[in-house]
């Protein structure tokens, strides 16, 4: 698979995403620098975390329309797969790829570590790897991470199982003192409604190898190799 | 023309910078303050010498780029 990862000016996850689909899954990776517009022979894109332009104005505001998010909505568009995580799930709200806001953690603190997640949707082509209520423990490094969306939205998207991931405790209980930034919902995690593009705050690239202690993370990774696979399979079946 | 332009989160949203500075306030002795909002300033010189052009274009940045209406809302002033 050729796997994009979109550098903008302050990502800097973007080498840990590469390292994981080049080095532990052995993809081919492209780094897509900001200024590119086409988008070509790709079969997924991630935007990494980091602080895209020092998070000025909001996180993501300024990022959103870097020449790249052109070609990137596009390829969302055409059902491209879109993989968002902490500032590239906040730029993918700002871009309107994904529902909702971001605000700042509601202890205004800068918060960076493990949390428990549970997997509310294993039937994303992002978490096919995973069960059903699993939970996988993630880092988070993030000081706007508190998800906010009007009652509206929040209902369909529950109604729509597009929550994928909720902050709960180690156990599996979504509770409140579970949450460690006042996410609506526990929301760590959502996919949009046709289920091409999925933003988490969680850093799974962070806990992608047994040599880190822990290597939950790459079951996101894997679960999107698998979706796309199967997707090649299922082009290959349709007539022509 | 200058344009002055305040961005604030929207009543209802939990602001947490506010409450903070709220507590601050009241435990500063300051018994007779309440709800607390900390929003962003911004000055924005615009090449207009029609002042409907220059509220367009105000208002156009706002929705598009200086304010997320979905969480935040703007008000502005133009000299």
């Amino acid at each position: 698979m050729k796997i994009g990862v979109v550098v903008f000016p302050g990502s800097n996850c973007d080498h840990d995403c590469q390292h994981v689909f080049k080095d532990v899954l052995g993809q081919y990776v492209e780094m897509i620098w900001h200024k590119e517009t086409l988008l070509a022979g790709l079969d997924a894109i991630v935007l990494p975390g980091g602080f895209s332009y020092g998070d000025y104005l909001r996180t993501g505001a300024i990022a959103q329309f870097s020449p790249v998010m052109g070609a990137v909505k596009e390829f969302a568009k055409s059902g491209g797969m879109v993989l968002g995580i902490c500032n590239g799930f906040q730029i993918l709200l700002e871009a309107g790829l994904l529902p909702g806001a971001m605000l700042r953690n509601k202890s205004l603190h800068f918060i960076c570590k493990d949390v428990s997640v549970k997997v509310e949707n294993a039937a994303t082509a992002f978490t096919g790897a995973c069960e059903s209520g699993q939970v996988l423990k993630i880092p988070i490094a993030h000081a706007d991470g508190n998800y906010y969306t009007d009652p509206v939205t929040l209902a369909a998207m529950q109604a729509n199982a597009q929550i994928v991931l909720r902050y709960c405790t180690p156990n599996g209980k979504v509770t409140p003192e579970a949450n460690p930034n006042g996410s609506l919902d526990n929301i760590a995690g959502i996919i949009n409604a046709e289920g091409n593009v999925l933003g988490m705050m969680p850093h799974p690239e962070r806990c992608a190898e047994e040599v880190l202690g822990n290597d939950d993370g790459k079951l996101i990774f894997l679960s999107m190799l698998e979706s796309l696979k199967g997707n090649k399979k299922q082009l290959k079946m349709m007539p022509a | 023309m200058k344009a002055k332009i305040h961005v604030t989160l929207k009543q209802g949203i939990l602001d947490p910078q506010g409450k903070a500075i709220e507590h601050a306030l009241d435990s500063l002795g300051f018994k007779n303050t309440s709800n607390v909002r900390v929003g962003k300033y911004m000055e924005v010189d615009v090449n207009e010498t029609d002042k409907a052009k220059a509220d367009a274009a105000v208002k156009a940045m706002c929705e598009k780029l200086l304010a997320n209406t979905i969480v935040e809302e703007y008000r502005y002033e133009l000299q």
